[in-house]
């Protein structure tokens, strides 16, 4: 089975034990600073989907440039909330910067980006695929989406 | 302009250079690929992610 674009479900019931901290101004928690999410790339054979707790490095990407785990995600953007009517609303969160490897040789297709929570014991967000790709003696980008309601990277929803 | 290559800095006007990109709902991909006498030397992509996991929670109801 293929990977899979989803949010992980751990992450849902991690959310209301407050173990994610994407904020730098949270007060469920004693530092006031975020925690640290890392971005891993993974092979078009890996299985990553909703069921995805955890980073791994089973079926990760290797090669010349790129270090196990991938690489750190860039947050100035604290979580945002708004209301879409008077019972319902979002919740939304983007990385301020785009996530770049540089100069890497990836060789293996590949597929997908774990976002994960490297400061508490690496527990998984979600899962985003794109087209396969390979990189040689080059650069791979992800380019953020708008930080909005609609196209946000993490976005949680009442309705 | 140099492009970085699996053999080192290379000037581009020694290379042929072939580049595309992909547009539908969830990217917009580029890539830009550099040959140096058919072996392929650099390639670099660039994702725009577009369509992103969305989770739509239901509101609990009281009662």
């Amino acid at each position: 089975m293929a990977n899979q674009q989803s949010m992980c479900t751990s992450f849902l019931g991690e959310l209301l034990s407050s173990t994610h901290n994407f904020s730098s101004a949270n007060p469920a928690h004693t530092a006031s600073t975020a925690d640290t999410f890392k971005a891993a790339l993974y092979v078009t054979t890996a299985t990553l989907n909703a069921s995805t707790t955890v980073y791994s490095a089973t079926n990760e990407v290797s090669g010349t440039g790129y270090s196990a785990g991938g690489v750190t995600v860039t947050n100035a953007n604290n979580p945002t909330s708004t209301n879409s009517s008077t019972t319902a609303g979002v919740g939304y969160w983007t990385p301020s910067a785009s996530i770049v490897y540089s100069t890497v040789t990836l060789t293996t297709a590949f597929d997908t980006m774990l976002l994960y929570n490297s400061s508490q014991s690496n527990k998984a967000v979600a899962v985003y695929t794109f087209g396969s790709q390979t990189i040689t003696a080059g650069n791979f980008t992800l380019t953020m989406p708008s930080n909005t309601t609609t196209t946000a990277l993490v976005r949680l929803s009442t309705t | 302009m140099l492009i970085t290559t699996t053999k080192g800095e290379m000037d581009d006007s020694l290379l042929e250079h072939k580049s595309g990109s992909v547009d539908n709902d969830v990217e917009y991909t580029t890539w830009d690929e550099y040959y140096l006498n058919g072996e392929l030397v650099h390639r670099s992509a660039h994702v725009t992610l577009k369509k992103t996991p969305f989770t739509d929670l239901i509101g609990a109801t009281l009662g």
